[in-house]
């Protein structure tokens, strides 16, 4: 027989793309062989291979209880990851297939059976002709058969959603698998949507809402698709004509509906069922009263039709009435409805005696957008990538939308209070204002962080852990804290005569890279700090959650950089106002402003390590040196052959001295903010957006205006130059510009690819900047003499590599942080990538890179 | 890296004989190579009169980071040499004294063959260190050298002298005098007393140590009345091998990243407590009225949040009325101790089955701390900041929701009744805040009101009538447990 008449003589069965499905059949029916022929290898576990893997032998029936372990393990894993499972075993008796169904209820997929009876003659038969099977008794296959008979009528009772029973070789053999979708997937469907929030009977303002989404008649010019979250029935006074709109559309193409516990309700009643004529019921039995049978039953039809949910647009939207986790998504099982329909409780009752909601919005962690409703909030807002569009409309609130993929809400006011709340609606959003803190499993342990510059990106154990020691005790609130900076690599080491560090390697590198223009920007003198300032107080509330601060001053592993508040109060005002005074508010249409700057002088932070580390080396140096060189011109003057060793000990001494000069340069007296400096060199992100991409030259002239408008004196600009990699010329004066200034003391350079994110012609991420550090100033790095040629010799000997890899990730990872901070995306993914910055901060590199 | 060592003489006694005396002969500069770079050994003056023998260490500072290549923080096994920036090449450290005693080995056992009649006799000495390290200060260098029949002048040398608010580095110059002493004597006093006030561990200390103490001590160390200071110091430099070996190094790194020392961010751990087996009396207080309570509240699982070194969960372990104990600390050194403390991987399997220690953090909520009977913080809220503390009143009583929750805290009322305390200060650096009886009591009633927790008060030490109790305990009481309704849904 070909492959086609079998096709089209066979039995269709369909199977569910996301179900358990077991095969039942005696020993020797071809239950391996049909699997073989119908799904992918993969997706076939046999008891027999399991035995295999727990006893070395497939038939070895002591080692079925430990053989079974590992089926259900490894079928419960697949089943978890969402891929459909087939278990080819015998299953004929009830009790392994009850063990199945329990299996497929907990990660609620269908549990469907296939059922091969096939002759006992015929099992005899191919089971003799397998050598490790010939010796089976008859009377195996008997009972397999016996018991098969027995189960066959009842397997739908016990739990199996489908029943396939092919009776019969020829049936068997003729039967062709189907895959069927699942009727909540609707991952095809892309939209765009306007997801309508619990209408209640409210039918004048949903009429209103559809107007202001542009809908003519239930029908969008542009194509979009309206989808109701539920509950458009009881309390309001047209529950009618919002079931008559609401259907119209469904029926036409232009609306999705998914089932609220009032319809659920409503449903049941239509079909007889006694249920109390509670909350808002008893106004929709009225109302239904006089339409007419054929729209009761239509009604009925509708009700009975509706999917509890549906996952929508390439999966990236989920809309369900009552919310639902990531791991029901798609799902099917009576549990994932009731979780759609009605959400999850504590058990407690509430002061009003209504039960208190289990907030399962907060652990919500997945990348699917949630859009439900069920329960009033007086605004709808974002929690954690899901939001709830019940804004109370028959309470007298408001009928909301949200426009997909926009992320936009259109809400018209209620026309009226139409009925009185049982409780004053209140919002239930929670992460706001009650400083509740992010989930320990959104940080700890091994971790991979996905970022859209560089792909995934691995933390180490042993480096988040460090971090969770940082955050944990030193850190200003995560919620102020949005961003982290990344380490910076030094320019490649250079061979010029007395130099570690020179230009010329950097505009070589950025050539290699094909990056053309550059910008040259002056290192300052200070401590890396990141700014967030908000525009009040009020804006800081708003958009960060936190009661009291106006932003956040902190340094680059995100500790306060002042420990007095109001200093940082201080200095965050004088920010606020530049920007005032500049006009970048509007301009940039914000309320907050993330910064990435120095704060001067060093001293200012660093005194620490300032007076135990370079203070003391400069001390001792300074007490040590007069008293030896004294002592070898005195063994001179007597004769004693010392010239070698006295010039060598007069060289020492002034790299000493070259090295105290080096280090006092970084230490200035402040008194309260006189004194101190900031200069900011990059916008990092404003509402809405991340400036990280805006190319160099445009974020210098904001913040040269940034900085023209500080009447304090506090901010202070960042010299620059641009230079050419390509031109000899240009870079020539590059380096001129960085001899002149280190040579006057300064710091030295960083060397930036004017386009800010820059990848190579292979589409490598190139390194967003470079430092070029001054020879005198690497003396506080490297130390007072680094710069004697055979020091410099063995220095020169450093490997970059590392660093430069670090300084990639922890770029992407910053970068990542700010495109999930401008994408409005919940806290605790903002928080995942700065927090790996940090982790990163502590891999082990060459801390004088 | 360098001194000088000065006798005067007569025609009968010339000074030039301290070259006999020290092996060196005065009209030659030699040098000798060490493990930290090259010894030099020259007389700036030589006559009968007067005779100066200098010595100086050209320390090798680049070859020195390289030594420990691999090990850790670029590469330096232990922390002080892992700088690279470091005062090494120039302060009279621990790595003169080793140079000291190779250089001068036969003079510092007291064998001249050439004059052994002057080198068993005291002779007039001078000894200037230009650059002395010493942690302690003049004071601690006059303990150390007085005793021993030294006249010492000793100046502080400052910091920075274009900054002189910062005051005094923690170097001295210093000149030891004494007509009483033998050369070898004063340079075993040297080799023994310079690395003491260094102070630093950077030391390979081999396995001898003790035996060579005893042996350059012989003498004068047993007499000595700071014997204990200079033996524990002389001897700390083994306990810092042991304390390397857990050195956490990513800690390390993040200071660094920040410009900050170690010791700023690393100090969840005291490093005195650490080795201290005497507890103070109020630590033991306290951990007696946290069992009673949590006794009295019939708690058989329990958290200790911030269990720090693990004293607490060690006390526990010995009521078997705590079937269950969890140890909890964000510190993983404090953790690691905690660890060695229980002696955890020699305990018996039904013993260690009943604690667990792990890392976690109060400023997040942990799925694994759901379900306790009761949760101690004992002395923990004190090390956040403030703005940072709802994050752990909801970690603890919003998620973890333990039946019964204790919290200790210092009562800042009490610490005027501290002597040693001056005014002002709170009892640790780490401590972020210290509340008084009526803001701990206001604190604690709001969090049980948001929480569904009673809360009650009982004072820990002696309860001062007028300041109250050096140790402040808040008792809460769930008022329903919401983790059990949960459960029994669930079921």
């Amino acid at each position: 027989m070909s492959e086609n008449t079998r096709a089209t003589n066979g039995r269709v069965l369909p199977v569910t793309d996301l179900s358990l499905v077991v095969l039942v059949g005696a020993s020797g029916s071809g239950k391996s062989t049909f699997a073989r022929r119908h799904f992918k290898p993969t997706e076939v576990i046999s008891s027999d291979f399991c035995r295999g893997l727990v006893s070395d032998d497939e038939n070895d029936q002591s080692a079925t209880r430990d053989a079974f372990d590992v089926l259900h393990y490894i079928a419960g894993k697949r089943l978890a990851a969402g891929r459909r499972t087939v278990v080819d075993a015998t299953s004929v008796q009830q009790d392994s297939r009850r063990q199945l169904i329990e299996l497929a209820r907990k990660y609620d997929v269908l549990p469907i059976a296939i059922v091969l009876d096939v002759p006992e003659e015929v099992c005899a038969e191919r089971n003799a002709a397998r050598t490790d099977r010939a010796d089976m008794p008859r009377r195996v296959i008997q009972r397999h058969i016996r018991e098969l008979r027995r189960s066959v009528r009842h397997l739908e009772r016990e739990g199996f959603r489908k029943v396939h029973v092919l009776r019969g070789v020829e049936d068997v053999d003729n039967a062709t698998v189907v895959t069927e979708k699942r009727f909540n997937d609707l991952t095809h469907l892309t939209g765009p949507f306007d997801i309508v929030g619990d209408i209640h009977g409210c039918a004048a303002e949903l009429e209103s809402l559809l107007a202001k989404l542009g809908y003519v008649d239930g029908v969008h010019p542009d194509g979009r698709t309206a989808v109701f979250v539920g509950d458009l029935v009881d309390r309001g006074p047209d529950s009618p004509g919002v079931l008559r709109r609401v259907m119209s559309m469904v029926k036409s193409g232009n609306a999705l509906c998914v089932p609220g516990n009032h319809e659920n309700k409503y449903g049941r009643y239509l079909k007889g069922r006694k249920v109390q004529h509670t909350h808002g019921l008893a106004e929709t039995i009225e109302q239904m009263e006089t339409e007419s049978e054929e729209f009761r039953a239509q009604v009925r039809e509708f009700i009975d039709g509706l999917v509890s949910h549906y996952v929508l647009d390439g999966g990236k939207l989920v809309v369900c009435h009552a919310g639902l986790p990531e791991k029901y998504h798609g799902r099917t099982s009576g549990r994932v409805r009731s979780h759609a329909l009605y959400g999850d409780t504590t058990g407690e009752t509430d002061e009003f005696g209504l039960p208190v909601r289990y907030p399962w919005a907060e652990d919500y962690r997945g990348r699917a957008a949630v859009v439900y409703g069920h329960t009033p909030v007086p605004d709808a807002t974002w929690l954690n990538n899901t939001i709830c569009l019940d804004t109370g409309a028959v309470f007298g609130g408001k009928l909301t939308a949200l426009r997909w993929p926009e992320r936009e809400l259109v809400d018209v006011p209620a026309e009226k209070v139409w009925y009185e709340p049982a409780k004053p609606l209140r919002t239930e959003a929670p992460g706001g204002h009650d400083g509740r803190p992010l989930d320990l499993a959104d940080v700890h342990g091994r971790r991979v962080v996905e970022t859209r510059h560089q792909g995934r990106v691995a933390i180490r154990e042993e480096n988040a852990a460090a971090a969770l020691e940082v955050m944990s005790r030193f850190a200003v609130d995560p919620r102020l804290l949005p961003y982290l900076p990344p380490t910076m690599a030094p320019t490649a080491t250079s061979h010029e005569e007395g130099y570690l560090e020179h230009p010329a390697e950097a505009f070589a590198q950025y050539a290699r890279d094909g990056v053309e223009r550059v910008v040259c920007e002056e290192k300052h003198m200070g401590s890396r700090a990141v700014v967030l300032v908000c525009r009040d107080a009020e804006a800081a509330r708003k958009r960060f959650g936190v009661d009291g601060p106006t932003g956040s001053l902190y340094t680059r592993t995100g500790r306060p950089f002042l420990d007095d508040e109001s200093v940082t109060e201080t200095i965050l005002d004088r920010v606020r106002t530049a920007i005032g005074e500049a006009g970048l508010w509007d301009e940039l249409e914000t309320d907050w402003l993330l910064l990435d700057a120095e704060l001067m002088p060093w001293s200012l932070k660093a005194s620490g390590l300032l007076r135990s580390q370079y203070a003391a080396v400069g001390a001792a140096s300074g007490a040590a040196f007069p008293g030896a060189l004294a002592a070898l011109e005195g063994a001179s003057a007597r004769g004693v052959d010392v010239a070698d060793l006295l010039a060598r000990q007069r060289e020492r001494a002034s790299d000493a001295a070259a090295f105290t000069e080096a280090y006092r340069r970084y230490c200035w007296p402040t008194d309260g903010l006189d004194g101190v400096r900031l200069a900011p060199f990059q916008i990092l992100a404003v509402q809405g957006r991340s400036l990280a991409g805006l190319p160099h030259d445009e974020q210098l002239t904001l913040l040269d205006r940034l900085v023209e408008h500080d009447s304090t004196g506090l901010l202070q600009t960042t010299r620059r130059l641009y230079v050419d990699t390509g031109d000899p010329e240009s870079v020539r004066a590059g380096v001129d510009w960085w001899l002149e200034m280190t040579g006057r003391g300064g710091e030295g350079m960083v060397v930036k690819p004017i386009g800010a994110v820059v990848r190579s012609a292979e589409g490598r991420l190139v390194q967003p900047g470079i430092k070029c550090r001054g020879r005198e100033y690497l003396r506080i790095i490297y130390g007072p003499e680094y710069t004697r040629p055979d020091n410099l010799d063995r220095l020169r000997k450093r490997f970059l590599n590392h660093k430069r890899s670090l300084a990639i990730r922890e770029y992407a990872l910053g970068l990542e942080a700010l495109d999930r901070l401008a994408e409005g995306e919940p806290l605790w993914r903002v928080h995942e990538a700065v927090f790996g910055v940090l982790a990163l901060e502590s891999e082990p590199v060459d801390p004088r890179l | 890296m360098f001194l000088t060592i000065t006798t005067t003489g007569s025609p009968e006694r010339p000074a030039t004989d301290l070259g006999f005396l020290l092996h060196k002969h005065p009209e030659k500069s030699q040098a000798f190579s060490t493990s930290y770079g090259t010894a030099h050994v020259l007389y700036p003056e030589a006559d009968a009169e007067r005779c100066t023998a200098a010595l100086l260490l050209e320390v090798d500072a680049v070859a020195l980071v390289r030594r420990g290549k691999g090990k850790g923080r670029g590469g330096a096994p232990d922390a002080a040499l892992a700088q690279y920036v470091n005062d090494r090449p120039y302060a009279a450290s621990s790595l003169l004294a080793v140079a000291l005693s190779s250089v001068f080995s036969s003079a510092m056992r007291g064998v001249c063959n050439a004059r052994p009649e002057r080198a068993a006799q005291p002779l007039p000495l001078r000894i200037e260190v230009p650059a002395l390290p010493a942690r302690g200060g003049p004071e601690l260098v006059r303990r150390l050298f007085e005793p021993l029949g030294w006249a010492v002048t000793v100046e502080p040398v400052p910091l920075d002298p274009q900054f002189p608010e910062w005051g005094d580095s923690r170097y001295v110059r210093l000149v030891l005098e004494s007509d009483a002493l033998t050369l070898a004597e004063a340079l075993r006093h040297l080799y023994v007393l310079l690395p003491v006030l260094d102070d630093a561990k950077h030391y390979w200390v081999a396995p001898d140590e003790v035996d060579k103490l005893l042996r350059v001590g012989e003498g004068w160390l047993p007499e000595h009345p700071e014997q204990k200071l200079i033996t524990s110091r002389y001897l700390s430099r083994r306990w810092s091998l042991t304390r390397e070996a857990m050195e956490r190094l990513e800690l390390v790194r993040l200071a660094e990243a920040d410009d900050s020392e170690v010791e700023e961010i690393d100090n969840a751990v005291e490093a005195e407590s650490e080795t201290e087996e005497k507890p103070t009396p109020l630590a033991v207080q306290r951990r007696d009225a946290i069992i009673a309570a949590l006794k009295a509240s019939g708690a058989a699982r329990v958290l200790d949040l911030g269990c720090g070194q693990g004293q607490l969960v060690q006390a526990l372990l010995k009521d078997p009325a705590f079937t269950e104990i969890v140890g909890v600390d964000v510190s993983m050194r404090a953790l690691t101790i905690a660890g060695r403390r229980l002696k955890l991987d020699r305990m018996g399997e039904r013993q260690a089955s009943r604690v667990t220690l792990f890392q976690s953090s109060l400023a997040y909520t942990d799925k694994r701390l759901g379900g306790y009977d009761a949760a101690v913080l004992c002395e923990v809220i004190e090390h956040l900041d403030l703005p940072r503390l709802p994050a752990l009143e909801y970690a603890v009583f919003g998620a973890a929701r333990p039946r019964t929750v204790l919290v200790t805290t210092p009562n800042v009322e009490y610490n005027v009744r501290w002597e040693s305390l001056p005014a002002g200060h709170v009892r640790h650096g780490d401590h972020r805040f210290e509340w008084t009886r009526e803001e701990f009591r206001t604190w604690a009633r709001a969090v049980a009101e948001r929480h569904g927790y009673g809360v009650e008060f009982v004072p820990v030490g002696p309860d001062d009538p007028e300041v109250g109790p050096p140790t402040q305990m808040a008792v809460f009481t769930a008022v329903v447990n919401v983790n059990d309704e949960k459960e029994a849904k669930a079921a």
